[in-house]
């Protein structure tokens, strides 16, 4: 049984030169307790995945236009009015987002802005709420914790300033963490150490977490499965040690091949050639076959292929090539 | 932040020391004799004579600058010719109308602006934001003399709701009789806060905060009241202090049309009678409220963001 089942999901984005289709059909499933990774080029609608789930676009005119996410317990948030949806926010599903620096509110103490997602779901008053963003903030490994309650964003460093966001996420206890980038903007050493905080604290609450990364080598650290983006489509998902020890999509392996730190020795990394295409008009068929060595003039027709499962696969691990399909047909 | 501010107050003396040298020799190489100009062209060789002597016109040049620095630092300013008081006492009287000036057209301006500000950020592109910009730009643009005559033909003549000018007895009487007066300055600080408080409001709404708030579920009047309206006030404290500080000598013709004395009026009183001494000691004196205005301005800042500090 699954506690975030995503379907057919699409998402558009409102640009001066058109319509981007920055998530373009896109369906997983995230298991109670699971750390569900999302790797992909940047720019390929791995955060707007994410984003749409809450429908938090920032300032951007966006919309999710079609697709059903279903989550335990809550229905589908994807139909739900906006009004039901902010009881979710932060009760059922939190979010962390990239960059620490920005995403605390300059002007407000930290101990306010933890105890504000408290105050808003639970029935307490304010000294309970301080007491448990306290709490909060051990639970996060803060070094002194008291005195940085008072403090204010720009008091703390990047590191410390993660903590904090992820305190305010686990304090409702969610069910599921939306974890875009989250250590992108830190230190290698920090990075590590959020990381591992992330894992300690899926493993004592026993939340999901969906983690968005550019980093292969987390990848295969933390995640139990994950998923390839390319272009506003998912080309291969799976567990993390099949998709990253026998890549089934073309990407994938260009993926691989391109990003740093899989295995740990000294890999040499071979760039992906080009680059990826427009989400306003993406080309016809398979959305890699321009920059595919392997491409076949089958792969340029018709609509993008979808992601099945496939004969020399594990059950569960599934891709989107079109060749792959061919093979099974042949076999 | 104590110590702050008086390090900021002992910086303004080598300004201030500038701002008199300025004054002094902006209006010394004035053409014409300074005598002759304030006692009229009738006036006899003696009585231009003693005119000097009681003057100390007929000083050396850095003796009538030393007297003028006394002046400016036992507080007089120096005294007028032609009302024959100190210029303090000039400003003491008039001071209590430009300061009710300057605080009930900020309200008034902050009770226009910050409704329409929100509701052009919300319709950002909208009709309803562009029809606002529209309204607020001729307000800029309409001279006040004209928005004067306007508001006192309407609303004071024709309605009879206000009277048309003059200072009243007490506060309720003066909240009534300054409203027209006040509205005019405040309209077009309205105009000016408007714009820049949507611009902020604007940019606010996008910072990645706002999805954090927005993330742990508050409502959305929660998200703008507690995270974006208090993050965009910050930046239009800066927009009230300049304002402010123009409001203080440049309400001429509002004061004039309502027949109230104000500083503004003082001064082009001044440079028409030639009262040199109220022309410099009032270039002085609207030095030093600058400077005021802007270390309050500061101080403000400091207070409302946890970032700044005042140096
Ligand atoms: N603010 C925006 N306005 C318009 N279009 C946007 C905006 N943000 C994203 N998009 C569109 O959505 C697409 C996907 O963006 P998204 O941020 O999801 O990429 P990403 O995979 O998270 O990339 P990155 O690795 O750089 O974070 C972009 O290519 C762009 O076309
Ligand atoms: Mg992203």
């Amino acid at each position: 049984m699954s506690l975030l089942s995503i379907r057919d999901l699409r998402t558009e984005f409102q640009s001066p030169s058109g319509v981007a289709r920055a998530v373009d059909g896109v369906s997983f499933d995230v298991a109670p307790g699971e750390i569900f990774g999302i790797v992909g080029e940047s720019g390929c609608g791995k955060s707007a995945t994410c984003r749409s789930i809450l429908r938090l676009f920032g300032g951007a005119q966006a919309k999710v236009a079609g697709g059903r996410i279903l989550l335990e317990g809550a229905g589908d948030l994807a139909a739900m009015p906006e009004r039901e949806l902010a009881q979710v926010r932060g009760r059922d599903v939190a979010f962390i987002f990239q960059d620490p620096l920005t995403a605390l509110n300059p002007t407000m103490r930290i101990g306010k802005q933890i105890a504000e997602v408290i105050l808003r779901h639970r029935k307490v008053g304010r000294t309970e709420a301080r007491a448990q963003a306290l709490q909060l903030l051990r639970d996060v490994h803060v070094t002194s914790p008291e005195r940085r309650l008072d403090a204010y964003p720009h008091e703390l460093s990047g590191g410390l300033r993660q903590r904090v966001v992820i305190a305010m996420a686990l304090a409702l206890r969610p069910k599921l963490i939306i974890a875009d980038e989250p250590t992108t903007a830190l230190d290698v050493t920090v990075q590590d150490q959020i990381l591992r905080l992330l894992r300690e604290r899926r493993d004592s609450l026993g939340a999901s977490i969906i983690l968005v990364t550019h980093d292969l080598g987390v990848v295969s650290q933390i995640c139990d499965r994950m998923a390839v983006m390319y272009a506003g489509r998912l080309v291969e998902s799976g567990r993390v040690r099949e998709v990253l020890d026998a890549p089934s999509h073309p990407y994938t392996r260009a993926l691989l091949a391109a990003l740093p730190g899989q295995t740990g020795r000294d890999e040499e990394l071979t760039p992906i050639e080009g680059a990826p295409p427009s989400l306003i008009s993406p080309p016809p068929g398979c959305r890699f076959a321009p920059r595919c060595a392997l491409a076949q003039p089958r792969c340029r027709e018709g609509g993008p292929p979808p992601l099945l499962s496939r004969k020399g696969l594990a059950a569960g691990h599934l891709d989107a090539c079109i060749l792959n399909e061919a093979a099974d047909a042949a076999a | 932040m104590i110590l702050a501010i008086l390090k900021r107050l002992l910086m303004l003396v080598p300004v201030l020391i500038g701002i008199t040298l300025l004054s002094f020799l902006l209006l010394q190489i004035m053409p014409g004799d300074p005598a002759s100009r304030a006692m009229g062209t009738r006036a006899s060789a003696e009585e231009l004579q003693a005119m000097r002597e009681l003057w100390g016109l007929d000083k050396p040049l850095w003796v009538q600058y030393l007297y003028f620095l006394r002046d400016c630092l036992t507080g007089s300013f120096g005294v007028s010719i032609f009302h024959k008081q100190p210029i303090i006492t000039l400003v003491a009287e008039r001071l209590p109308y430009t300061l009710a000036i300057v605080a009930y057209s900020t309200v008034i301006a902050l009770v226009i602006a910050l409704p329409f500000a929100i509701l052009a950020a919300a319709n950002r592109g909208r009709l309803a934001d562009v029809a606002i910009r529209q309204v607020f730009v001729v307000l800029i643009a309409v001279p006040p003399f004209w928005l004067c005559y306007v508001l006192i033909l309407g609303l004071a003549l024709g309605m009879g709701w206000f009277p048309t000018g003059g200072v009243g007895e007490g506060l309720l009487e003066n909240l009534h009789r300054l409203f027209l007066p006040s509205l005019v300055v405040g309209l077009s600080t309205a105009a000016l806060i408007q714009q820049s408080l949507r611009a902020a409001l604007i940019d606010t709404m996008q910072a990645d905060y706002i999805d954090t708030a927005r993330a742990k579920g508050l409502r959305r009047r929660e998200v703008f009241l507690r995270h974006v309206l208090p993050n965009s006030l910050i930046s239009t404290i800066s927009i009230i202090g300049v304002r402010i500080s123009w409001i203080i000598g440049g309400t001429v013709v509002v004061e004039k049309i309502f027949s109230a004395p104000g500083l503004g009026s003082l001064l082009i009183d001044a440079i028409v009678s030639r009262d040199l001494p109220v022309i410099r000691g009032l270039t002085v004196f609207f030095a030093i409220m600058v400077v005021l205005v802007n270390l309050i301005t500061d101080i403000c800042y400091a207070l409302a963001d946890p970032r700044v500090r005042l140096e």
